[in-house]
């Protein structure tokens, strides 16, 4: 009974641990944000101030970049949803051999370093097509594993996708493209946008791919990056504790959302099997 | 094919078969394909390409070999990723057991909350905070020294031990998720008979939760082995002259040598050291590829 | 213009299974039709090629005497009720039943008021707004087949739909079914394996066994005069006796069997010394009285099921079958004391008519 104490007061101990060892780190950084130092530190503490975001914001190079990120996250949604979305149809359609082969392509770049699919880009695209580096390119390259995790995502939904409905639909009348207007694309419509928003996200925290096709833009995290090295300022904790902030809103939000749709289902499901028990009850 | 023209009429087919195509050739096979290619050929001015001397040749990957600087470089990044991916698992594996069977239903949500919130944040930003932590004067010297651990400052930053701390915090999460799930699924009766069975806790862990986590166990490394070995962000932040990383000279061969064609021959080495990687992961858990990429 | 349904010695292989063999069948318009047949025999492929999911191997379907080969299922004038229903979960009652108008272009006035018709016939007027995951087993139902009407079908589709209700609701829907059926005039082709189902609504049933259409005709023929052994043993309860043709005559035939020696029709027209199988159904069953040498059964009563206005009756197995007699409750009860014929344990002697039995061959038996 003891040991078993023990050894549970021991586990805890190391969960309290491990979770200190995640986010102290992040809890640190936040806090070098507000001292005055002007290297980024908790010690010696010399005082409290909000400067450092007001030199951010001041920072044109900061301004330049956020938008360049943004550009390019727009343009992966663009190109990698849509990519994500016809590789999951045509999977989910192939019962063949070819299907294993398609599928083990399709998932390999999330199986490839980051860097291995920015050079790969690079050279291809560059030395072949004479597309030089920059914001097309660096969504090219993004896009190329982004949309294997998009796929992934409508797969998931698809699994659980009814197909008679597409029948009845057709059956109807409606044409293969009023079909997947009316009913595949809205049931799908969770996890389109569940995609958009994880390929935005992706696409924003990249430097692995993007540091080898960006040609001359830089991007946000290029930007911190570069700014660890050269010139490093409680300005770059600054917008690290903005980013880490917008992300955990983002998380929450994101979690929120699926959270709500796994509760509608469950309700519906409820709601449908109470009218039944209603109407057995009535016939008799 | 015919079933998917059936299903989707050929205006949607066409469409459908037209991305995938676009992504598969031209943002996938194509570019790896010609990456090798194009490391087999001499580096080469404008003028001279398709010239005499524009033929295929091994002499790029010859170079690593005689490099001696290059190959002790590459042989430390296998063994520190290595490293790395042995003490990502280590520290996880208690922590994804407790999860998926100790822990009280109740307060799972919020423990997989806060395992997810630091997954979101960005991977350079993590690698920062550890900058700051690892700085000369910052917060682990003053601590070591407070306690007496050190008489002075050490220098952290640049040295391989940095390195490594830094990719085990950073790549950490790319661990218990796989594990997590893994071991979710055992049935915990299997434990509880284990123990009625005079099992010792050791021996129920080596018999039972490790084999039926064998497909997360091989995710898991599998990700955080190969995350480390192409991490560019954490030897760049974190590291120095002594801790160089294969991907930063993979990096000075095109930006800096301007050598595109050696720095192909590197990332295909590179490359063939994930895929290998793979290969020996699936082969020891015995796990295909459908178990891996999820 | 009549809309008749031909199916043109169809054939439907999947690799090295015969799913539907040389089907041969007209379905004039405005009948009530269903297939029936256990599971597997071929009937819900049949169903798919009407409406066009699939493609016949060989042979030709013909709607109102079009080809319908290489036309898509949203071409035809053919509408499915599926197993499922298939509502579309996403949309209200009203846009279920519209979407059919919807994409033919019909502008959203008409529309609506066709939706409303609708709903006045399956006698759901009040549910335009709802959700489909609100409604009832049996409200979906009726917005499946107001769904399906909505598109002016000449022939509607039915893949089992009641299988999914409660006894009491199935057989409620039954007559709801036939009722729309008469009103609306559309041919309706169902399938089920529900013996039950097929014979209350149908004006013809096709009973179908391992992809052949094995006998066509009304629920009453189909019961009472099986053209062969599976038609006889599939549809309806019966009682049966294998022996040997010993002699056939004026439209009969006697067979030997262990339990002596029965007679009956000879429609197949089995000649002596032929396997055959005599079946007789429970209710043609009657308790003997006086001698004679054959179409006797004689065996003890094991026990009654007691089903209200009826009683069947098991007695002990003859030739490893236990044979069942259905009577009026009229003089089964057990307190009659003796001289009950029906009392387990009393030895009862039964007879039957031979025009009540049919012998059939033994060959083409499956159970």
């Amino acid at each position: 009974m003891t040991a078993d104490r023990i050894r549970s007061s021991l586990v805890t101990a190391y969960m309290v641990l491990f979770f200190g060892y995640l986010f102290l780190p992040l809890i640190i950084m936040t806090a070098a944000t507000f001292n005055t130092s002007r290297f980024p530190t908790v010690a010696p503490w010399m005082g409290f101030t909000l400067d450092w975001f007001t030199v951010l914001w001041n920072d044109r190079a900061m301004w330049t970049a956020l938008w360049t990120s943004f550009l390019i996250g727009v343009g992966v949604i663009v190109l990698a949803v849509p990519i994500g979305l016809s590789a999951a149809l045509l999977l989910y359609r192939l019962h063949s051999k070819a299907r294993t082969v398609l599928y083990a392509v399709m998932v390999s770049p999330l199986l490839t370093p980051g860097v291995i699919i920015g050079i790969s880009t690079l050279v291809f695209w560059d030395r072949w097509l004479d597309v030089k580096g920059g914001i097309f390119l660096t969504v090219i390259a993004q896009s190329s594993f982004i949309a294997a995790y998009a796929m992934l995502l409508f797969m998931a939904r698809l699994q659980r996708f009814d197909l008679t409905l597409e029948e009845a639909a057709l059956d109807l009348g409606a044409s293969h493209l009023q079909v997947f207007r009316r009913i595949t694309l809205p049931y799908l419509m969770p996890a389109i946008l569940s995609a958009a928003f994880i390929a935005f996200l992706q696409s924003f925290e990249n430097y692995n791919t993007t540091i080898f096709v960006r040609g001359l833009d830089t991007t946000l995290t290029v930007y911190i990056a570069s700014k660890v090295r050269t010139g490093l300022t409680p300005a770059v904790n600054a917008l690290s504790v903005i980013m880490i902030g917008l992300t955990i809103l983002g998380a929450f939000v994101y979690e929120l959302a699926r959270r709500r749709e796994l509760a509608r289902q469950e309700s519906a499901k409820r709601r449908a099997v109470q009218a039944d028990m209603a109407l057995a009850g009535s016939a008799l | 094919m015919k079933e998917v023209l059936r299903r989707y009429g050929p205006g949607l087919t066409a469409a459908i078969v037209a991305l995938c195509a676009f992504w598969v050739v031209m943002l996938i096979v194509l570019p790896q394909l010609l990456m090798i290619d194009f490391s087999l050929r001499p580096s080469l001015p404008p003028a001279k390409l398709g010239g005499p001397e524009d033929v295929y040749t091994a002499r790029n990957y010859v170079t690593l070999w005689n490099n001696t600087i290059h190959r002790s470089i590459f042989l430390q990044t296998i063994w520190a990723s290595a490293l790395v991916t042995a003490i990502t698992f280590a520290v996880c594996y208690p922590v994804a057991y407790f999860m998926a069977q100790v822990a009280r239903p109740k307060s799972l949500p919020l423990l997989i909350l806060l395992l997810v919130i630091p997954f979101w944040i960005n991977e350079l930003l993590r690698t920062f905070a550890w900058y700051i932590i690892l700085a000369f004067n910052g917060p682990l010297n003053l601590a070591l020294v407070w306690l007496g651990l050190l008489d002075q400052p050490v220098r952290l930053l640049g040295s391989p031990a940095g390195v490594i701390v830094g990719m085990v915090y950073v790549y950490i999460l790319f661990m218990v998720f796989p594990l997590y799930n893994a071991i979710e699924s055992l049935d915990r009766n299997q434990i509880e008979a284990a123990r009625d069975l005079g099992s010792g806790w050791l021996r129920i862990h080596r018999r039972i939760v490790i084999p039926h986590a064998k497909p997360g166990i091989a995710v898991g490394c599998i990700m955080t082995f190969m995350l480390a070995a192409g991490s560019y962000a954490v030897p760049a932040l974190l590291g120095g002259p002594s801790s160089r990383w294969f991907t930063e000279i993979i990096y000075n061969w095109f930006f800096e040598g301007g050598n595109w064609n050696q720095g192909a021959a590197y990332a295909f080495i590179l490359l063939v050291l994930c895929v290998g990687f793979i290969l020996l992961m699936m082969r020891i858990f015995k796990v295909g590829l459908t178990d891996v990429a999820k | 213009m009549s809309q008749d349904i031909e199916l043109d010695h169809v054939t439907m292989r999947f690799g090295a299974l015969t799913a539907v063999s040389d089907v041969h069948l007209t379905i004039p318009a405005g009948e009530f039709f269903s297939f029936l047949g256990p599971s597997g025999c071929g009937k819900t492929t049949i169903l798919r090629m009407i409406s066009g999911f699939m493609e016949p191997t060989s042979g030709v379907i013909r709607i109102g005497g079009e080809d319908m080969s290489g036309i898509g299922p949203n071409k035809r004038p053919t509408a499915l009720i599926f197993q499922n229903l298939a509502l579309f979960p996403l949309m209200t009652v009203a846009e279920n039943i519209g979407f059919g108008l919807e994409v033919r272009g019909i502008a959203s006035a008409d529309r609506r008021r066709r939706v409303k018709e609708l709903l006045d016939l399956v006698a759901l007027p009040d549910t335009a707004d709802k959700k489909v995951t609100e409604l009832s087993g049996g409200q979906r139902q009726r917005i499946a087949i107001a769904r399906a009407l909505a598109v002016e079908p000449a022939v509607l589709l039915l893949d089992e739909p009641l299988s999914a209700l409660d006894l009491k609701l199935r057989q409620h829907m039954r007559s709801e079914l036939r009722d729309i059926q008469k009103r609306t005039g559309v041919t309706f082709i169902y399938i089920t394996h529900d013996q039950g189902e097929a014979l209350t609504m149908s004006d013809r049933i096709g009973v179908m066994s391992r992809g052949v259409l094995c006998q066509v005709g009304d629920g009453r023929s189909i019961y009472d005069d099986p053209a062969s052994a599976f038609v006889a043993s599939f549809v309806g309860e019966t009682n049966r006796f294998t022996g040997r043709v010993i002699a056939a005559a004026g439209g009969r035939a006697a067979i030997d069997t262990p339990a002596g020696k029965m007679v009956g029709r000879n429609p197949r027209d089995l000649r002596e010394g032929d396997e055959a199988i005599l079946f007789v159904r429970p209710e043609r069953m009657v308790p003997a009285d006086g001698a004679a040498d054959h179409n006797i059964v004689e065996s003890p009563v094991s026990h009654q099921e007691f089903e209200g206005a009826f009683v069947n009756v098991f007695l002990e197995p003859v030739q490893g079958r236990t044979i069942v007699v259905q009577t009026t409750n009229a003089g089964t009860s057990n307190s009659n004391g003796a001289g009950n014929p029906w009392q387990p344990g009393a030895t009862t002697r039964i007879t039957f008519r031979p025009e009540d039995a049919v012998v059939l061959p033994q060959s083409e038996d499956v159970s």
